[in-house]
């Protein structure tokens, strides 16, 4: 970028050039979040610990322990960041992946689950995208059904999905897959839209010269040009899929999964839970977008379109 | 494909003549006017082939005939709940292969005037929409349990849904302002005016900006829902711990796209700014923010679904005794389904009129906007 107009002077400071790219900043901010999670921890905990001192009849307690007890209470307001690490660790490496309390057990249904559901919902969003492409009735008639789609707060119909399939011996993976379907096949009936029509006429009527066929045009020109496009999407349309498996298993009554693992949460108060199983989420969907991320940068650098 | 279809309407209305419509023997002889109108309907959907009537006349006619048709047999099957049979299913393919002629007849009508072109641009998906309705009912209402009446279905008929829609009015009303007037709104202009707060002032300091633009990224892609249960122990069970939710939601979408928007402005324009010798906030206010505003707006309807989706979850995890979550999971305990469909409705509704209220604006503020000119 040409931005030097406007930049200002660097300083010279030893720490500049540390501070300039992108790992030092994100480091820095990082840690700031977790100082003021330490902090939030102490002002959220504290009045429980006043209360619990009070009762124990004690006056006079020094600050270290104060501050030390409220970081280790058994069901904090907030815990602190050392808290959920532990819990982490315990569910995961220290539990047997076949017990009911093991992280790893949930997480695991609830991938299943995520990937059904995105399975599904990208086939869907990919035939959906192709007909609206070739069909100029499809386009007019069904794409603002698409968009209006997502306007409405699916996940509301989230606890009948699964109950009505459930009445008609549906169970298991499947209502929740769907509701992950719903999510996830929007962003990518979108981005292959846009994908399928990048292919700029001059390339059309190339393909036109050699008498393609329909189908030829379609296999040859849009869909490697609509690769970059589902990738973005696909992306987009994991993480909505992950948050469908999640609500997916809210209403079965907490019984497996990261979901489940939330509700029983909040019905018993056990914050550091909660936490655990946001976390285990979130790396969930992180690590399942990194992986995309991969598959994109390997399949476009071996077509060439990396850039 | 439409010939295929034209031809498979005749067909489908041949053999619904033709063969028993309700279980025990009931014809469509028996009911006339029913059959005249399919009759017709059959020829107007087959004229492109058979060469006569090829203009929009003819399309309209098409068109209107196929809703007496659609309302001609769902007022048949109320009579007939669950007694569905061949000729019956064949009639309602009938009317779907009408209903999808039609579309495509409109959407090949080429018109002159901009008016025009805007009401053929909304008529389609709107046949389109109610023909999805029409089969939603005539099936349910086939298909349903004889004898139980239709309320015990599963999946209530659209008509039914209605019934309830307007016979408990309060109770929804209720849930909506609960839900959507405290919690939605509130939460929404609380976490997309923050969020704009701090990208202005993270877009003061580099440093800030190199250090938040990842991390807004990654969050934005975690499933932040889950704080839900959170909030709703922070807050307690009323709406502000709702709003809560709401407002870590849309933060994240809205500080990106505003971060990402104030860097939208080129360097030659910025220059022109600095010509001009206009300070930073002049920059900002006439240049920078009116180009941002694409990306703004686009979070900004991002937010709309968002903002909605995370109330109502949030009342999961529970609530007071009222608010569309809260009606939803409760009437979903005790099969009451055509009230869950009913608050389904109103939120479809409400969120459509959001989206549609913020995509509005947006057509006035951008109105140089490349993709709203053209």
């Amino acid at each position: 970028m040409t931005d030097t107009a406007l930049s200002s002077p660097r300083s010279l400071s030893p720490f500049a050039g540390l501070m300039s790219g992108t790992a030092g900043p994100v480091v820095v901010v990082v840690l700031a979040i977790i100082a003021i999670w330490y902090l939030g921890a102490i002002a959220l905990n504290a009045a429980f610990q006043q209360d619990t001192y009070e009762r124990a009849g004690r006056t006079d307690v020094p600050l270290v322990e104060f501050i030390g007890d409220t970081l280790a209470q058994e069901r904090p307001k907030l815990p602190a960041p050392h808290q959920v690490a532990v819990e982490l660790w315990k569910t995961t490496v220290e539990k047997k992946i076949t017990s009911k309390r093991s992280l790893i057990h949930h997480s695991t249904i609830t991938l299943s689950t995520t990937l059904l559901g995105f399975f599904i919902g990208t086939s869907l969003g990919i035939l959906l995208a192709v007909g609206i492409v070739h069909s100029g009735v499809l386009e007019k008639s069904l794409m603002p059904w698409v968009i209006s789609s997502q306007t409405i707060p699916v996940l509301a119909i989230a606890p009948m999905i699964i109950v009505v399939l459930g009445n008609s011996g549906i169970t298991g993976l499947l209502p929740k897959a769907l509701i992950s379907t719903y999510l996830s096949f929007f962003p990518v009936t979108v981005g292959m839209v846009k994908g399928l029509r990048s292919p700029e006429v001059i390339h059309m009527d190339l393909m036109h010269t050699y008498s393609a066929s329909r189908f030829q045009t379609f296999w040859k020109l849009r869909l490697p040009y609509a690769l970059p496009y589902l990738f973005t999407s696909m992306k987009i349309g994991m993480a909505a899929s992950l948050v469908g498996a999640i609500i997916g298993e809210l209403p079965t009554g907490a019984v497996a999964g990261l979901g489940a693992r939330l509700l029983a949460g909040s019905y018993y108060g056990q914050t550091i839970q909660i936490w655990s199983a946001l976390f285990m989420a979130a790396f969930l969907a992180g690590s399942l977008v990194a992986l995309i991320g991969l598959t994109e940068k390997l399949t476009l650098k071996r077509m060439g379109l990396s850039r | 494909m439409a010939s295929i279809l034209a031809w498979f309407l005749v067909a489908m209305v041949v053999f619904g003549l033709f063969s028993p419509i309700f279980d025990p023997d009931f014809h469509i002889m028996d009911l006339p006017r029913l059959a005249i109108c399919l009759v017709i309907l059959a020829i107007a959907g087959v004229r492109y082939e058979l060469g006569f009537m090829r203009n929009r006349v003819g399309d309209i006619a098409l068109g209107l005939v196929a809703m007496l048709a659609a309302w001609l047999l769902i007022a048949t099957v109320r009579l007939h709940v669950g007694t569905a049979s061949a000729g019956f299913w064949a009639l309602t393919a009938a009317t779907w292969a009408a209903a999808w002629l039609f579309v495509e007849r409109l959407a090949s009508w080429q018109v002159q005037s901009p008016v025009a072109k805007r009401l053929l641009f909304l008529a389609i998906p709107a046949v389109f929409g109610a023909t999805l309705l029409v089969l939603w009912e005539l099936i349910v209402t086939g298909a349903g349990k004889p004898g139980v009446g239709i309320s015990n279905a599963l999946l209530p008929s659209p008509s039914e849904i209605w019934l309830r829609l307007s016979s408990s009015l309060d109770i929804l009303w209720t849930d909506f302002q609960q839900t959507f007037l405290k919690a939605v709104l509130i939460g929404y202009a609380i976490g997309c005016g923050s969020a704009f707060l701090v990208a202005i002032l993270v877009d003061r300091t580099p440093f800030l900006r190199r250090g938040l633009l990842p991390i807004g990224n990654l969050v934005s892609a975690l499933p932040i829902i889950g704080v839900a249960p959170i909030m709703v122990m922070w807050f307690g069970f009323d709406w502000p711990s709702k709003a809560a939710v709401v407002v870590i939601m849309t933060f994240f979408p809205m500080l990106v796209n505003t971060v990402t928007g104030l860097a939208a402005s080129e360097v030659m324009q910025r220059d022109l700014m600095r010509t001009y010798a206009s300070d930073y906030w002049q920059t900002l206010l006439k240049l920078r923010l009116p180009m941002a505003m694409p990306f703004i707006f686009n979070a900004l309807k991002i937010n709309t679904t968002l903002a909605l989706i995370g109330a109502i979850v949030a009342e999961f995890f529970g609530s007071p005794i009222s608010g569309m979550g809260f009606r939803i999971s409760t009437a979903v305990g005790s099969m009451d389904l055509d009230l869950v469909w009913a608050e389904i409705a109103v939120a479809a509704l409400a969120g459509m009129l959001f989206y549609g209220l913020v995509a509005l604006i947006e057509r006035y503020v951008t109105f140089w906007h490349p993709s709203i000119r053209g």
